[in-house]
């Protein structure tokens, strides 16, 4: 995957690219946040997979999808049960809840959904993050698998916001008890369930419009699960949705 | 004449002797061949026999081994019992009975011991679909099991043999010439069927038939024909060319559960299953061996459709449902559980660890759309059935339609787990009395109701069964923060104790479970009284936070109920915090008692 981005003028990355198969999409025994990075598993048939990536030309493109090989019911079903949460998302931004109130009306809908938040074994626990531009160089060294051009731009960002009362992580933490900033936000919602995993990561446009339609939206709304979504609607299958309210 | 009503019986000639055949169900179906031990008849199989063909609609055989019951004997009996003698036996039996099709066997002890030896060896081969194994292992893994241990000797190792050897002492005694015929025939045959009530728990009426004392007599011959030259030369191409199903009886006094560890170098597919039975599982178990008996015979059978129409396993796209394996899978695949409160928390974690398990799950809430949630995700995970219903446990009526509703629907529950409960804090003079009829009646009364609705009609089947209580460390830890609560559980405890000593003798297992603090939502929903609904719902979210940063997952909970039904444990603290104050309750109560006056930081 790195090969082929980097062929295709990817020359940064906000983290490395991450695949995750089978049950390490639900992080199984994950302990610290070092253990995301690949090992050498091979995709088996029915196997569940994350796929997550990169930067392109100083646009962070933080985004990500997960599926499986030849059907997996178990991820079938959290896909299905993700719109949810993308919606809640959405809403709840707009109404410009503060990030830590919608981290935990996130974390309750998957405990109600039967699931494990599975984002919290992120750094900082987060569900999303802000990325922004970042200058190309020539040279661009990595944390543990983090590029620090984009790294250095969320440190700068904390600071900014340490000092007037925001911060570029969305996590459950007392940082994160503001509304949502304007900016782009990579949204990345993980769902847990027995092994196996399912997330995706999108980025979601906030801005200062004082219009709710205006003031968030998803920056793309052709995805592959939301296209899935919506086929699912149409071709009327029995849709079983738990309330969000 | 002990058996069921409808059985057919007839006589097939094999080797110059007779052999007495019975046949229970539609000849159209797939043929089920049961195969007895020593010292028994046909007749031991009566119970298992009438399930698997009224209940499961298969076609069921049932003959008398040589020498036994109204089968004729060689003569002279010395050689008459070998291997090959007895697999010339089945296949005759089978060629009779199933000429076109290959028969599903299943044996018995000694039935299991000459099955073993029909489902390894060449000529059988394309005759048995597939084998279901009981308390009886191949004489040739035995001999491979026994040479291992003998010649690579580890501690272990030597402790599984001399643990073997020494549960083995009837059949050195078998070995001796004519006194095992004289016992039999004598003082033991007329004991026998005392025996097996009293050591055994073995319902007897119609069972052990008259014929005890002869078949027993005859039946030493088996022992002495096969035992000393098989073990002295253990084949080494008895691999089974059948799937099959190995049931382990984990309380039987003469075999040693480790005489299978390796059983899988010589069968390539194999299904395990255990339960907490002694060595008769036929007589004491027929409910769950009948169905466990299906079960493998309807998958074998599908497997052998999809075969033939060519599909191989790939068929619609998703992937292959494979057998869950482990522990718990090999003890509660296929059971009936029933859970409380199964919409949230512990109680949904039960669920599904039991669903992954492969149990069929009956989920029970008052919320219905969090119960029918459990079900399906119950479903997805690998429980062959699972279902919803919506029921306050605390409604005595409520509780009594649904056990009704089970009962006609599913049958006879094996494990209950009554789990639902809710949380109450505050002063006791704030406790008003409709508080603690409000914990009493869901957290007591729905234990209660539980145990009394279900329990019952596990006790009357008298084939065993378990019920888990989920009481809380608060059982038995002091609190002035939570006397109702507190008191409901320790009350919980209690009646779980006294249950677990009144069931004892018919195989029920009664466990307590006691948490601690667990990231549940029963802090969510916690009644704090005393305060006012805004002060409420603050402590609500202070309680929810510290629990949530104690952060011990209920699946950790749950996987303690399992293995509290599997080694069926008393009580079960689980948390560390509620060990250590287990402990500091039995040895220290002082300090748990000075402890109690601190309150909780809220």
């Amino acid at each position: 995957m790195r090969k082929w981005c980097g062929e295709r003028g990817v020359r940064d990355w906000f983290h490395l690219p991450f695949a995750w198969f089978g049950d390490r999409t639900a992080f199984t025994g994950f302990r610290i946040p070092l253990q995301f990075f690949p090992t050498d598993r091979r995709l088996e048939p029915g196997m569940p997979f994350i796929l997550l990536a990169p930067v392109y030309e100083g646009y962070t493109a933080d985004v990500g999808y997960s599926g499986a090989l030849g059907g997996h019911p178990v991820q079938e079903r959290l896909l299905a049960d993700l719109e949810a949460h993308r919606e809640l998302i959405l809403r709840e931004v707009r109404e410009r809840r503060s990030l830590r109130e919608i981290y935990a009306d996130v974390d309750s809908l998957m405990a109600r959904q039967g699931y494990a938040n599975r984002h919290r074994a992120y750094p900082f626990g987060v569900i999303a993050h802000k990325v922004d531009r970042v200058r190309e160089r020539r040279f661009s060294p990595r944390v543990f698998g983090f590029g620090t051009q984009s790294l250095k731009g969320l440190v700068a960002d904390a600071l900014h916001g340490h000092r007037e009362g925001w911060s570029p992580l969305w996590s459950p933490y007392r940082f994160s008890d503001h509304p949502p900033r304007p900016g782009l936000w990579a949204v990345e919602p993980h769902l847990g369930f027995r092994g196996t995993g399912a997330k995706f990561e999108e980025i979601l446009v906030v801005t200062d419009s004082d219009d709710p339609r205006e003031s968030a939206f998803w920056l793309d709304d052709d995805l592959p699960h939301v296209r899935r979504w919506a086929e699912r609607k149409a071709q009327g299958m029995p849709k079983h949705e738990v309330e969000d309210e | 004449m002990t058996l069921p009503q409808g059985a057919r019986e007839r006589r097939v000639r094999t080797g110059g002797i007779e052999l007495c055949v019975a046949e229970l169900g539609d000849p159209g179906r797939p043929t089920v061949v049961l195969v007895h031990g020593y010292p028994d008849s046909k007749e031991v199989w009566s119970e298992v026999a009438t399930r698997l063909a009224d209940r499961h609609g298969l076609h069921v055989v049932l003959y008398d081994v040589r020498g036994h019951g109204r089968s004729g004997a060689p003569k002279p009996l010395r050689g008459g019992f070998t291997l090959e003698k007895l697999t010339d036996d089945f296949l005759t039996v089978a060629d009779a009975v199933s000429p076109d099709r290959p028969v599903h066997l299943v044996g018995h002890d000694w039935g299991s011991v000459q099955a073993w030896e029909f489902v390894t060896v060449r000529r059988t081969e394309g005759r048995i679909a597939s084998f279901t194994s009981m308390s009886g292992p191949s004489l040739d893994h035995f001999g491979h099991w026994i040479d291992k241990r003998v010649k690579r000797p580890t501690p272990r190792r030597v402790g599984q043999l001399l643990g073997q050897g020494a549960k083995s002492w009837y059949v050195y005694l078998l070995h001796t010439p004519a006194l095992p015929e004289l016992a039999w025939r004598g003082p033991l045959g007329k004991r026998w069927p005392g025996i097996l009530r009293r050591m055994e728990k073995v319902p007897t009426g119609a069972y052990p038939t008259p014929s005890l004392p002869s078949d027993a007599a005859h039946g030493a011959w088996l022992y002495r024909d096969n035992v000393r030259s098989r073990l002295r030369r253990p084949r080494s191409d008895a691999h089974a060319h059948a799937p099959v199903q190995l049931i382990t009886p984990l309380e039987d006094r003469f075999l040693s559960e480790r005489l299978y560890d390796e059983l899988e170098e010589w069968v390539p597919n194999l299904t395990r299953r255990t339960i907490a039975a002694g060595h008769w599982i036929p007589r004491t178990r027929p409910d769950q061996v009948a169905s466990w008996i299906d079960d493998f015979v309807t998958s074998v059978e599908q497997e052998r459709a999809g075969e033939a129409a060519g599909q191989g396993r790939e068929q619609g796209g998703g992937p292959v449902r494979t057998a869950a394996a482990g522990r718990y899978a090999e003890r509660f695949g296929g059971r009936l559980v029933l859970v409380t409160g199964a919409g949230s928390g512990i109680g949904r974690a039960t669920a599904f660890a039991f669903a992954e398990a492969g149990a069929r799950v009956i989920a029970v809430d008052r919320d219905a759309e969090a119960a029918a949630r459990t079900a399906e995700l119950s479903r997805l995970i690998g429980a062959p059935g699972a279902w919803a219903e919506t029921v306050d446990v605390s409604d005595e009526q409520a509780m009594e339609k649904l056990a009704a509703k089970v009962h006609t629907e599913h049958g006879v529950l094996d494990v209950l787990v009554n789990n639902a409960g809710i949380g109450l804090s505050g002063s006791f003079f704030d406790t008003t009395s409709d508080d603690w009829r409000k914990v009493l009646d869901v957290n007591l009364w729905g234990v209660i109701h539980g145990c009394r609705l279900f329990g019952r009609h596990m006790a009357e089947r008298g084939q065993g069964g378990h019920i888990v209580n989920t009481a809380s460390a608060a059982a038995y830890q002091p609190s002035k923060a939570l006397p109702a609560y507190s008191t409901s559980k320790a009350a919980v405890l209690m009646l779980s104790e006294c249950l677990r000593a009144e069931l004892a003798g018919q195989g029920i297992g009664v466990s307590a479970i006691c948490p601690g603090l667990v990231n549940t939502n029963i802090t969510d929903t916690a009644t704090f009284v005393g305060v006012d609904a805004e002060e409420e719902r603050r402590r609500q979210k202070r309680s929810t936070r510290a629990y949530g940063l104690r952060n011990y997952p209920p699946e950790k909970v749950a996987d303690a109920i399992l293995r509290a039904v599997l080694l069926d444990e008393a009580v079960v603290p689980v948390t560390p915090e509620a060990r250590v104050s287990y402990a500091l309750s039995r040895f220290l109560p002082r300090a748990l008692r000075a402890l109690a006056r601190v309150g909780p930081p809220l």
